[in-house]
């Protein structure tokens, strides 16, 4: 299975970090006010930061 | 693929006005697959809201929509569903909307099992009007208007839907965000009266007066505390203390309101 492609949408996040602290393989990290994903490799399409982001602004691409 | 949340938005309406980590966003996301998966069609859709901040939902979407009056929204989404029965009747709420300004609107519409499904979404105090307590704040805690203290008991909003009269009664947290669709759409399929109370995280107004660190914090504690249907009826009342259960908590089938109107529309024709 190819690694899933992770979409941050900037303008949406409004850096509540609740992504970063639910991330099983600790992806994303906080840059600031935003979220960065500093080891996309790692995510394994759990879906869990896309489930509980309140702002649309993260999305997880498995195709 | 990702669910294509796009479809059921306003263009250019992103971002919403909740605060950054308000668990609303969580919940609005659990409504938008909920009705995808009972493929709702939008233009017989109507989603119904009062005032306050969950009530800012209906903005964002591409259904038909209503804001109304503080605590009205069960009052206008009954004028709907009476007028145009076959018409899918979402509402969505606040506890301090549906509870306690809308209290007796809610009980009401509870005990007509008028075919709807309400959204309550509780987070325990009056948000967007700057910290008030609500009847869901739980006592002892430190509301704006209760700074030593809440000293009033809580309702239990789903203890009285089913006291009402409603004939699906679900609860769930934002935590569970897989679960608040599953149960919305549950709500959907009902015919009848559906109330489902999805506990929600203020960090704005409530957390951070109550000494939760942060959103995380808040989001972690429903994870601690809720408890499964299922396992809760075999733990003890102590057990049970400060608990929440989630899941389905009451469903039974009872004469729908607008088929019985109907049928009362048809004798008073007949004579």
């Amino acid at each position: 299975m190819n690694t899933p492609r992770l979409e941050i949408i900037e303008q949406y996040c409004k850096g509540c970090s609740i992504c970063v602290e639910f991330c099983p393989t600790n992806v994303l990290e906080m840059d600031g006010f935003l979220v960065k994903a500093i080891r996309p490799d790692a995510c394994i399409g759990c879906m869990q930061c896309e489930l509980r982001c309140p702002d649309f602004a993260i999305r997880v691409h498995k195709d | 693929m990702a669910f294509d949340y796009d479809k059921y938005l306003r263009p250019g309406k992103l971002p919403h006005i909740w605060c950054p980590g308000c668990g609303h966003g969580i919940v609005f996301k659990g409504l938008l697959r909920a009705i995808d998966a009972c493929e709702l069609e939008k233009n017989r859709t109507a989603i119904v809201s009062g005032i306050g901040c969950a009530s800012r939902l209906p903005g964002y979407v591409d259904f038909n929509t209503l804001h109304t009056a503080h605590g009205r929204a069960a009052a206008f989404a009954t004028g709907i569903k009476m007028a145009q029965p076959d018409m899918n009747v979402l509402v969505v709420g606040g506890d301090g909307d549906g509870v306690a300004i809308g209290g007796n609107h809610f009980i009401h519409a509870c005990r007509r099992n008028i075919d709807m499904t309400y959204v309550i979404l509780n987070n325990f105090i009056y948000g967007m009007t700057g910290g008030q307590f609500s009847p869901c704040t739980p006592t002892g805690d430190k509301a704006s208007t209760t700074p030593y203290g809440n000293p009033d008991p809580t309702f239990d909003i789903s203890k009285l839907a089913i006291g009402a009269g409603a004939t699906f009664v679900a609860r769930t947290t934002a935590y569970h965000a897989t679960q608040i669709d599953k149960l919305i759409a549950e709500g959907i399929r009902h015919k009848g009266m559906a109330i489902i109370e999805v506990l929600d995280d203020c960090p704005t107004t409530y957390g951070r007066r109550n000494k939760f660190r942060s959103v995380v914090d808040m989001m972690k504690r429903f994870k601690e505390l809720a408890v499964p249907v299922a396992k809760a009826a075999t733990m003890s009342k102590e057990e049970l203390e400060g608990k929440i259960v989630t899941g389905i908590l009451h469903r039974e089938e009872r004469p729908e309101y607008c088929e019985q109107y109907a049928e009362v529309v048809k004798r008073a024709q007949n004579l």
